[in-house]
């Protein structure tokens, strides 16, 4: 990690993205006061974590990258047994592991062992466990990988009904529209540094504007383009435009180009994302 | 990190004991089975070698072959039990179950993690001493009386070996690698601690080789003494030994493991 700074509010759900390796994981794993730093500073509600891990990790949930859940468990013993590394005594474990197999839709399972969930049960109940200290900052590395539309959608729900409850959440997703629809600011990273830092909404604006307009490449569009003078970028065999005014440019080029097939869409995140880190593939 | 750095004694507290509580809830799950090798394996041991193989055998140092072998086989079953305990089931968790890093994401940490699986590890090493003990006493080749004072030696070697076991946990590159110590180590300490046959057998170096280097032997030196109802003051140095050796290679283990973990 190369000298980032960020701070997050209380109450807020904030999201870190960037391509594989660009450092998230690392940073969730600073918070979660299991990775050491070697330089700087780092509080976390308030707490240094160079010296408070415990009193952090009380009032932290954590839903890892990779499901590690307890194979050796059922789903209710999994969540008993994590209840006592928190100290929750007994009785109350007991009322809350009830909820919270209401909250996430798994009490019809649990009975069974982890390993014979679906993926998604498998990630609702990392959830659930989660939760089972009633934390004040949820963290969540790609919460919804891998999981089918239903899936991520209850995972959403559930996410939103905690912000509601208080709860700060921090969230790393390769899911861009999850990050837009969710979070209230987010930042994106690569090479260990933070490039960006803003609400959805503003990034987008910021980087890219309101409207992409897409059209086929041919030498005919581009002279067409430059004696207009509007940004665009060639991706392949499509052109990317970025205009000021979308409906006017589309006439433009649909009249006076004599273009066939263009189409205008609202910027999204995606395009931010991949105009700020590059197309290249990442190892 | 600098060599002192390895021994620099570790801040655990009172919590890994729910790590150890984890382990226990395991092993209940399964307790008949769990239960079965160290009361079977003692009546295999004592029919083939003691009574089968120990007709051609006059006697050792004036006790039957029986009963000269039956407590080495309770030390075999304490290094046993603490050794694959913290070696293969301990890397089993940490790496492929990925316990330990779903347990230091509460208020436990990685300290805290290995030393419950320490304390587990000795304690499998003592449920098999308190298993074995009353099987071995029925045959007659043990005093029950003395041989309940092996239960809490079980736990300190237990202890021993669980250190030794992590240790080569934390170093290995993979789990097929953990052969190397057993075939190495384990397996030639089985076989040459004057477990079978007196150390006395053997080569004079080999003997001093097997009393500086191999902790089974002096397990075995204690509990064949223990039960026998023989207590000498020789004991002594192979409890301080033991002592010494587990001190060190508990704060050892610990270091080399949050080497590991920590990154």
């Amino acid at each position: 990690m190369n000298k980032i700074s960020f701070s997050i509010d209380e109450g807020e759900m904030f999201g870190f993205l960037g391509p594989n390796g660009a450092g998230k994981t690392t940073t969730m794993r600073m918070i979660q006061c299991v990775s050491p730093i070697t330089a700087g500073k780092l509080d976390v509600m308030g707490m240094d974590v160079s010296t408070h891990q415990r009193e952090i990790k009380y009032f932290m949930g954590v839903v890892p990258q990779e499901n590690n859940l307890d194979g050796d468990f059922t789903v209710y013993e999994n969540l008993l047994v994590y209840s006592r590394y928190f100290d929750i005594p007994r009785e109350e474990a007991e009322k809350r592991i009830e909820e919270l197999l209401d909250f996430v839709q798994l009490q019809e399972k649990r009975d069974v062992m982890t390993e014979s969930l679906s993926g998604g049960m498998k990630r609702r109940l990392v959830l659930a466990r989660a939760l089972i200290n009633q934390p004040r900052l949820l963290i969540l590395d790609e919460p919804t990988v891998g999981l089918d539309p239903q899936a991520r959608h209850l995972i959403w729900e559930k996410l939103r009904s905690l912000q509601k409850q208080g709860v700060t959440i921090v969230l790393t997703s390769h899911y861009l529209d999850e990050v837009e629809k969710l979070c209230n600011r987010l930042v994106v990273m690569d090479n260990g540094k933070i490039l960006v830092e803003g609400s959805p909404r503003g990034v987008i604006d910021e980087f890219i504007g309101s409207d992409i307009i897409e059209a086929e490449h041919s030498p005919q569009i581009l002279e067409c383009l430059i004696k207009k003078e509007v940004n665009y970028e060639v991706i392949g065999d499509i052109v990317h435009i970025y205009p000021d005014n979308a409906m006017e440019l589309s006439e433009y080029l649909l009249m006076e180009c004599s273009l066939s097939k263009i189409s205008a869409r609202p910027a999204t995140l995606e395009d931010v994302f991949l105009k700020l880190t590059g197309r290249r593939l990442r190892e | 990190m600098k060599l002192v750095d390895y021994f620099v004694i570790p801040s655990v507290s009172s919590r890994s004991y729910k790590v150890w509580q984890r382990n226990k809830d395991v092993f209940m799950k399964d307790i008949k089975l769990n239960f079965l090798p160290p009361f079977l394996e003692p009546i295999m041991y004592l029919i083939a070698l003691g009574f089968g193989l120990g007709k051609f055998i006059e006697n050792i140092d004036g006790v039957p072959y029986a009963k000269f072998i039956a407590p080495a086989l309770i030390a075999v079953s304490v290094m046993y039990a603490a050794f694959f305990e913290c070696s293969y089931s301990s890397y089993v968790r940490m790496y492929y179950q990925k316990t330990f890093d779903a347990i230091i994401a509460t208020p436990l940490t990685i300290e805290d993690v290995i030393a419950g699986e320490l304390l587990w590890g000795a304690t499998r090493s003592m449920i098999n001493a308190t298993v074995m003990i009353p099987v071995i006493a029925f045959f007659g080749l043990i005093d029950l009386k003395y041989s309940l004072l092996i239960i809490p030696f079980a736990f300190l070697g237990g202890l021993l070996f669980a250190a030794i076991g992590m240790c080569f946990t934390a170093i290995t590159p993979n789990i097929m690698s953990l052969s190397y110590p057993i075939l190495l180590f384990i397996t030639p300490m089985f076989l040459f601690s004057g477990t079978f046959f007196p150390l006395s057998a053997l080569p004079v170096p080999v003997q001093y080789f097997a009393i500086a280097f191999l902790p089974l032997t002096h397990m075995v030196n204690v509990i064949r003494a223990v039960s026998f109802g023989i207590l000498s003051s020789s004991l002594l140095f192979d409890i301080v030994w033991i002592l010494i050796a587990s001190i060190i290679l508990l704060i050892l283990s610990i270091n080399l493991m949050k080497k590991k973990l920590v990154v």
